[in-house]
């Protein structure tokens, strides 16, 4: 599967627009986490614990859209955008949307 | 007033460690971010939403996001400022930071795949609350352009 967030492809065409495919994901940290960061807060600096739950978060976010485009019988997915909102303390929706195509056979 | 004494005591402790952890933690970052920008200056990142056609490429979408926190004394500083207005400089160098350290993430990743190019870079800016927590988060995406084969007719210029 092809993801992209260019909106065409040189040298490919496009065969059939097979329209919107979405994933989201919706995570926490577990409370030991929160009062690591909440120290980090005084010095500043990377909170990696966040990092690495935010990038977990999009991959499976990801990881859903492209289950909807195989479904669809997709083999790309362009003008992937992905967006992020904090929606209660410690949690974060991670949101990612693209269109599924079906690309000529290279 | 004897605990009165012990609270003003804490804050000043910890403006005083806020702004000396925070000043050290940031210049090695930034000394951190130029060298390696430097080092990756062979892969362009770029803005447009049309990628070159002089040879066949593979595409992939790479990310690249970092979730960073201010320190105590910017917290503090910026709560000043807040009072007359105007920039709020403490806040500005460490999204500035969040941001490049983000795209570099990003570089890292494109290059590992053997990327010429980035094209068509999106960011995304977050405001991660958790309590008494602020943290934002940055991340940079965009499509890694893979060349497979040589270049035909005119090199793509940019």
């Amino acid at each position: 599967m092809l993801v992209s967030n260019l909106e065409f492809l040189p040298g490919r065409t496009v065969v059939r627009h097979l329209g919107l495919v979405q994933g989201s994901s919706v995570r926490s940290k577990h409370v030991g986490r929160d009062i690591a960061a909440s120290l980090k807060n005084f010095f500043g600096g990377e909170l990696r614990g966040y990092t690495e739950l935010l990038s977990d978060s999009r991959e499976e976010a990801t990881e859903r859209m492209l289950a909807q485009a195989r479904s669809m019988g997709a083999n790309a997915v362009l003008n992937v955008r992905y967006s992020t909102s904090s929606i209660a303390a410690g949690a974060a929706e991670i949101f990612v949307y693209g269109t599924a195509v079906e690309l000529d056979i290279e | 007033m004897n605990s009165l004494l012990f609270q003003a005591g804490s804050v000043v402790a910890l403006l005083v460690l806020g702004f000396l952890f925070g000043r050290l933690a940031e210049k090695r970052h930034y000394r951190k971010i130029i060298q390696r920008e430097s080092e990756t200056q062979a892969l362009p990142v770029v803005a447009s939403r049309y990628p070159p056609e002089d040879r066949p490429y593979r595409q992939q979408l790479v990310t690249g996001s970092v979730v960073i926190a201010s320190d105590y004394f910017k917290a503090f500083l910026a709560g000043l400022i807040n009072i007359f207005g105007g920039r709020v400089t403490p806040y500005e160098s460490m999204l500035d930071r969040a941001r490049r350290e983000a795209v570099l993430r990003m570089k890292a990743e494109a290059l590992a795949l053997g990327a010429a190019y980035v094209f068509n870079i999106k960011f995304d800016t977050t405001r991660i609350a958790t309590g008494k927590v602020g943290a934002m988060e940055v991340l940079a995406y965009g499509t890694a352009m893979i060349p497979l084969g040589q270049a035909v007719g005119i090199q793509h210029e940019i």
